[in-house]
């Protein structure tokens, strides 16, 4: 058994009113530089909708994640190591530009400086590739939002799979959810194997995968290689980026900028442990609807004596050991059963987890026509009624696989209907509770958590420890985060290689206040 | 011998070399961060699939072709029982249809780096100059082969091999053998060697990196590391 231990998220899509303050701090943060504009590490989708970049969920298009071989092991569906390096110089796989879409701004100058005329001045979109005029914008990471766009568009959502989707077509039976997206910190990911460079690694303490930057070469196959299309080429610097996790907050225990500025509370962070000599094997599961659960057996349970022993001796701090056990994401995805991983049949073995969302009661909630059930003084609707389609769910989250989904929003009903009755009658309405599974301590702290959500309760993040690795008195006065070779201190104006040397400011001059011999006044 | 020869063809090419290796060297110890392919293929794919794969196979083909053919010790060829003749006129086809390749694949890519707009807006100068430089030398040395074939029976190959290799053996006498050699070999000589002197300083240096990535087919699917 080897342990290691992995901040994980789940997100409560129940609770997503797609505003995409999250996508915005991120943009904010991480991406707003040349190369990566069209680059969203978190971005807001609706669905349906083919998403961004188009139809990333197509892998009959795209070949991103694992495939299982006829042998029964696991292989990039893009090809295995020599197909990968006979594509390198030109990868048939690769999503253009386009596919996210042309990065743009706009002609504000022009708003200023028109003449006098007609009808007021326009600011065109400009390219931030080319610098020209652009005569229309025609796609983005939110094109689709609140569906927008016609139905035979975003009807090749591949989420629509064993679903009649003309029934959906119609505005009064038409669904929509949100489903924002980041990179998925793979247990198995596809990204890291892909890398004919070795650039790409996930981080043992944590389990954040990250890019180096200095070791990238630009063969662009993690690209193609991610499912989930999360990974970047920076088409100025010509190294592929991505998420980070945020990973010098988390290792100061701040969660992620998405995280924290998510406006619904619908995100949560907190330790998983799973045993890594378990991954390929849950991976290689023969039938893709089995992923799941296989998933959730690689992860170990952190109340567990033998495990906190062995965890111990294998070196993982005690306060990671303590804040798996107040972990969020391990109630949720391992005890109440509520959160799942996001495409499962990638064989990827995701970290960021989805709470499927409930939705209104479809069409006819006329008294009697609405199927249901009634418990004490509940009326409990039978969830496949809900507007949004189980199938369509479990399309998502679990390959395909209804009975999860389901068990799942039932037990956010009964949550509520229970909660309802505690409050609004006085109630304790248990048979609800036993119906699913459930008892009234645990639905206290669901409830606790799904939906008070105090900060203290979504973010159970432990600090890294880092003053065991470094040597933080040496790294006082060094430039911290840098593209490159920042932080060298080169003497020369210019540099041979066209990049201008930045060295760090090391010394600092003594304030100006200090300096000065101090005067009296008048 | 003048002067100028001798510096051209018996000094440069260790100045040439050494530039190639200390530059590359000095790149990859301290701007690693600018060490990359430099792909353009996601601005614009257009017929880079066509031409890339053209261009690399006869590249890598003239390049290995180049070290072979010329570092090979004449006495190798003889215990082979290959006649000069012959192996001449194998250098000229094999010569030939590689160079073809690598120049129909080199026209594609410059077609496609200079008629995109996206492309040709974040075309650095250096880009341009490396894709012309690659083509001149390319011409020069695919017009050779009408200079070789006046001549067919090896002997002025002998001579260019035993200047390879003199050069690398330190004999200090190499450049005299090419002495009379066509004008056409000696341009060609002259910009291949420069070649290898702005390498360092171009995208060229990917050139390493994917002799290196062989090594990804040893390698674990995961990485993980440590703190």
């Amino acid at each position: 058994m080897k342990i290691r231990a992995q901040v994980g998220m789940v997100l409560n899509l129940d609770k997503c009113i797609g505003c995409h303050t999250c996508s915005v701090t991120c943009k904010n943060v991480w991406t707003s530089r040349d190369g990566v504009e069209y680059a969203w590490f978190n971005n807001v989708e609706t669905k349906p909708g083919i998403g961004y970049p188009k139809e990333w969920e197509n892998q009959a298009k795209w070949n991103g994640g694992w495939k299982r071989n006829t042998a029964g092991k696991l292989e990039p569906r893009q090809g295995g190591k020599l197909k990968i390096l006979a594509n390198l110089f030109a990868n048939p796989n690769l999503p253009a530009i386009d596919d996210y879409y042309e990065p743009f701004t706009y002609d504000y100058e022009h708003l200023q400086k028109a003449p006098l005329s007609q009808t007021p001045p326009t600011a065109r979109p400009v390219s931030v590739i080319t610098g020209k005029k652009m005569d229309k914008i025609q796609w983005g990471p939110n094109w689709e939002d609140d569906l927008g766009g016609e139905f035979s568009s975003r009807s090749r959502d591949q989420l629509f799979e064993g679903l009649q989707k003309e029934m959906y077509s119609t505005f009064e039976s038409t669904f929509m959810m949100y489903l924002p997206r980041l990179c998925e910190h793979c247990l198995n990911p596809t990204c890291v194997a892909s890398c004919p460079s070795g650039s790409i690694y996930k981080r043992e303490d944590d389990g954040i995968v990250l890019v180096d930057q200095d070791k990238c070469r630009g063969w662009r196959m993690c690209i193609s290689g991610c499912p989930y299309k999360k990974i970047y080429y920076n088409w100025q610097s010509g190294k592929a980026e991505k998420c980070t996790f945020c990973f010098p907050r988390i290792e100061a225990g701040q969660p992620t900028v998405c995280s924290e500025t998510c406006v619904g509370r619908i995100r949560y962070l907190g330790v998983l442990l799973y045993d890594a000599d378990l991954i390929e094997q849950a991976a290689s599961t023969p039938n893709e609807q089995d992923l799941y659960e296989e998933q959730l057996k690689v992860f170990l349970d952190p109340h567990s004596p033998a495990v906190i022993a062995e965890a111990r001796k294998q070196g993982i701090p005690e306060s990671w050991l303590e804040a798996a056990r107040k972990s969020p994401v391990y109630k949720m995805a391992c005890e109440w059963k509520v959160a799942f991983p996001l495409h499962p049949e990638y064989r990827t073995l995701p970290m960021v987890w989805y709470i499927p969302p409930l939705s209104p009661i479809q069409s006819a909630a006329e008294a009697g026509r609405m199927p249901h059930k009634t418990l004490g003084d509940s009326i409990i609707p039978d969830v496949k009624s809900l507007r949004i389609p189980v199938r369509y769910l479990a399309n998502l989250l679990t390959a395909g696989k209804e009975k999860p989904i389901v068990t799942a929003l039932d037990r956010m009903i009964a949550m509520r209907a229970y909660k309802r009755g505690e409050v609004v009658h006085g109630k304790q309405e248990v048979s609800l509770l036993q119906q699913v599974g459930l008892d009234a301590a645990t639905v206290e702290d669901m409830y606790q958590i799904m939906a008070i959500a105090n900060y203290e309760d979504r973010f159970v993040i432990p600090t890294s420890h880092k003053e065991m690795v470094e040597d933080s008195f040496n790294d006082k006065g060094s430039c911290g985060f840098t593209f490159g070779n920042g932080c060298s201190g080169g003497t020369s104006e210019g540099s041979l290689f066209g990049k201008k040397p930045q060295g760090s400011v090391i010394f600092v001059e003594m304030p100006k206040s200090r300096k000065k011999p101090v005067t009296t006044e008048e | 011998m003048s002067y100028l020869h001798q510096f051209v063809f018996g000094i440069y090419p260790y100045i040439a070399f050494a530039i190639f290796i200390l530059g590359s060297l000095a790149r990859f110890e301290r701007e690693q961060y600018t060490w990359k392919s430099d792909s353009s293929q996601v601005l614009h794919r257009g017929n880079l699939r066509l031409g890339n794969i053209l261009f690399h196979l006869g590249i890598i083909g003239l390049f290995f072709g180049h070290l072979v053919g010329l570092l090979t010790p004449v006495a190798v060829w003889d215990a082979l029982g290959v006649t000069h003749g012959f192996k001449q006129a194998f250098a000229m086809a094999a010569g030939g249809v590689m160079g073809g390749l690598c120049l129909s694949g080199l026209l594609i890519l410059l077609h496609r780096r200079l008629s995109d707009p996206r492309i040709r807006a974040v075309t650095k100068p250096g880009d341009k100059v490396l894709l012309l430089w690659i083509l001149v030398t390319l011409l020069l040395g695919l017009s050779t082969i009408f200079v070789s074939a006046q001549h067919m029976d090896g002997h002025e190959m002998v001579l260019l091999m035993t200047w390879a290799q003199h050069i690398v053996t330190f004999k200090g006498d190499a450049a005299a053998f090419i002495v009379g050699a066509h004008l056409l070999f000696k341009l060609h000589l002259f910009m291949g060697m420069t070649l290898f002197v702005i390498f360092p300083f171009t995208r060229l240096v990917h050139v390493w990196s994917g002799f290196a990535s062989v090594t990804y087919l040893g390698r674990a699917w995961q990485l993980v590391r440590p703190r």
